[in-house]
């Protein structure tokens, strides 16, 4: 990341020259979950406005919108809605009692459990972590910064599964290191922060970089010291980027297969995550007990990112409302 | 008082502050006046702490603060862009200072309450930020940096974002503001209009380096150098000489304008200029004008003598200076 504004404090400066925001890294980021830049882009429009409808317009690009919203519906019915339904439409194979029943069976419960339990220990320790990350690079200036920004993007790069060999070979039986962590959850808790390390760092970095440095030493000259400045002026402009990253990095990691695969050793009620339960279900031929899970995972998925768009909606809306 | 000694601070190459060397009297409204990349806000945000001098000390109210940080100077500091906090509400901006100094509640809403009221925001205390105008933040920011009771406020080119009216009208009212409470106040900016407007004594920097202090009449009219001059007012060359536009005379008649001019002492004579442009500017006429030599200037004169004139463009006129406000060190004999 550019840090020359960090340098050159002389001078009035810009309001706010919005600084190029780096490309997101993740193709896997849902429509609409984007960490709060400066500005308050149209948010959602694809998902949401299609959904809703078209408003009719007038003229040559009254004509075009209701075809672009066509496609757009189309595209997003046969890519996500489609097989979103029929996956729905199997774990209700035999009734709403059959999927209950899937579900709410001790080793799928569990499964989900041992998910959840990991995804949110990753979570949390990607929100501070990550945070701190960012902080760095955007604000320290060291040697061999590019590269270290040029990493953080290198498990997004590399295939999940290999990944796994990565850290089995690391931490797998004779561990040069002399950590075994294979078949343990901290196992599973160090492959999972290695493949959600992007999320929190790449939507934290660009809200700092815009952020205005002035504002901080506005409240150390009112007397505040580092501490309290971030916390209660840095930390409040970062919380929905934050927010937006942690969330993504635990919805990413309930689903996470490919990286916990050779380290976890699929242990039942220990170290099976859900992924793993579904993927033994279709081997031993139960098709509802692996959908039934898979909705339970969707329903997860989906209430968590509905829930940061609730919060990080109203804190944008509190900051951009108008007079 | 603020003293800064020998200041020196060294960006790269690039040298923002040349061994500057400034008092600045307890309770007087100073202003820093110079063009961008004069060193003017690095001076004030090295008083503020916010930027480390390469050597030198800074001092306020006899305590040498140059080793302190920002939080123990016991400063105010406005910035040009507001630096609100745009998550809080006006009330919680204004009342940040005392609320991390663990005040009581009681006594922080009072005082929040006064500033606000002082500064004229007075039922705005649940706004957020984003809900003012340009002119209201800055004035929010301005109680926000009051309510530490400061010894020396900072002001960084505090109108500067703000458009042409708005910024009038502030800073008479930071003028009256500063009128009522007296706390010794430094002001940046690079509009000498500005300066001349609210301080009462006026630093000129220029390439890192002080030109002149003093108060704005001694420095528009006596101006140390070129460079004040300058700076201070719009300047012709005339003759060879820097005067002030609205102290040339222009004259129909030749034999007038030498008979006239034979009465200045170290005059630079009557030039002959062709009128390229008459300009009514409101009150005043600016007229350009092409000497002879092809030396182009202007000259600012009352609209009743530009009446009287009957200037038309092209037409040759003569032209002489009037003024006194000269540079010292060209003309010493003209100073006052």
């Amino acid at each position: 990341m550019t840090s020359d504004t960090d340098q050159q404090r002389r001078g009035p400066r810009p309001e706010t020259d919005a600084a190029p925001l780096p490309p997101r890294p993740d193709a896997t980021a849902p429509d609409g979950i984007r960490p709060r830049g400066g500005d308050a882009a149209p948010r959602g429009e694809a998902s949401g406005g299609a959904a809703r409808g078209a408003r009719h317009g007038k003229g040559l690009r009254g004509l075009r919108r209701p075809l672009g919203i066509g496609i757009v519906t189309l595209w997003l019915s046969v890519i996500v809605l489609l097989p979103l339904a029929a996956l729905t439409v199997a774990a209700f194979d035999e009734g709403l009692a059959g999927f209950w029943e899937a579900v709410t069976a001790p080793a799928a419960l569990a499964s989900l459990w041992v998910t959840v339990l990991v995804s949110a220990v990753v979570a949390l320790v990607n929100a501070v972590l990550g945070t701190l990350v960012a902080w760095v690079l955007v604000r320290d200036e060291f040697r061999g910064k590019r590269f270290v920004n040029a990493v953080i993007d290198l498990p997004f790069a590399l295939p999940t599964i290999v990944a796994s060999i990565v850290l089995l070979s690391l931490y797998g039986p004779n561990s040069p290191i002399g950590v075994e962590l294979n078949a343990t959850r901290w196992g599973l808790v160090v492959a999972l922060l290695f493949v959600t390390l992007p999320f929190v760092v790449r939507s934290v970095q660009p809200v700092l970089i815009e952020a205005d440095r002035e504002v901080e030493e506005a409240a150390a000259s009112l007397g505040a010291t580092t501490w309290t400045t971030f916390r209660r002026i840095v930390l409040p402009t970062l919380g929905p980027a934050i927010l937006s990253g942690t969330g993504l990095a635990f919805a990413r990691a309930i689903g996470e297969y490919g990286s916990v695969v050779l380290i976890g050793g699929n242990i039942p009620r220990e170290t099976q995550v859900a992924s793993q339960y579904i993927q033994q279900q279709i081997e031993i031929d139960r098709p509802l007990n692996a959908a039934a899970v898979s909705v339970a995972l969707l329903a997860i998925a989906f209430v968590t990112l509905l829930l940061l768009r609730v919060v990080s909606s109203r804190s944008q809306r509190r900051e951009e409302r108008d007079a | 008082m603020i003293t800064v000694t020998s200041a020196r601070k060294q960006y790269g190459a690039f040298a923002a502050l040349d061994d500057v060397s400034l008092d600045i009297p307890s309770g007087s409204l100073t202003a820093l006046l110079g063009p961008s990349g004069s060193g003017k806000s690095t001076l004030l945000r090295s008083i503020a702490g916010l930027e480390e001098l390469d050597s030198g000390t800074v001092t306020i109210e006899g305590r040498d603060v140059t080793d302190e940080p920002p939080q123990r100077r016991g400063i105010g500091f406005v910035f040009q862009h507001y630096a609100a906090f745009k998550h809080m509400t006006v009330r919680d901006n204004v009342a940040f200072g005392l609320t991390i100094r663990k005040r009581p509640k009681a006594e922080t809403a009072k005082k929040v309450d006064e500033l606000l009221e002082i500064v004229g925001l007075d039922g705005f205390q649940h706004r957020y930020p984003a809900q003012l105008s340009g002119g209201q933040r800055q004035r929010m920011a301005l109680a926000r940096a009051l309510a530490v009771d400061p010894q020396v406020l900072l002001l960084d080119e505090p109108f500067g974002a703000l458009d042409a009216k708005v910024r009038t009208d502030l800073r008479q009212w930071l003028r009256r503001l500063h009128d009522e409470v007296h706390v010794t106040t430094v002001l940046v900016t690079h509009d000498q209009e500005e300066a001349l407007d609210v301080a009462d004594r006026i630093a000129v920097l220029n390439k890192g380096r002080i030109e002149q202090v003093g108060d704005p009449v001694t420095l528009y009219e006596r101006p140390a150098n070129d460079f004040v001059m300058g700076f201070l007012g719009s300047v012709a060359h005339l003759g060879g000489q820097l005067v002030r536009p609205h102290d040339i005379a222009l004259e129909r008649d030749r034999a007038t304008a030498l008979a006239l001019d034979a009465k200045v002492p170290d005059s630079p004579g009557v030039i002959d200029a062709v009128v390229e442009r008459v300009v009514p500017l409101g009150f005043e006429v600016r007229v350009d004008l092409r000497a002879d030599s092809g030396e182009r200037f202007a000259a600012q004169i009352t609209r009743r003598d530009a009446a009287e004139l009957q200037l038309r463009e092209g037409e040759t006129i003569h032209a002489r200076a009037v003024g006194r406000s000269s540079v010292v060190d060209h003309d010493p004999a003209l100073a006052i």
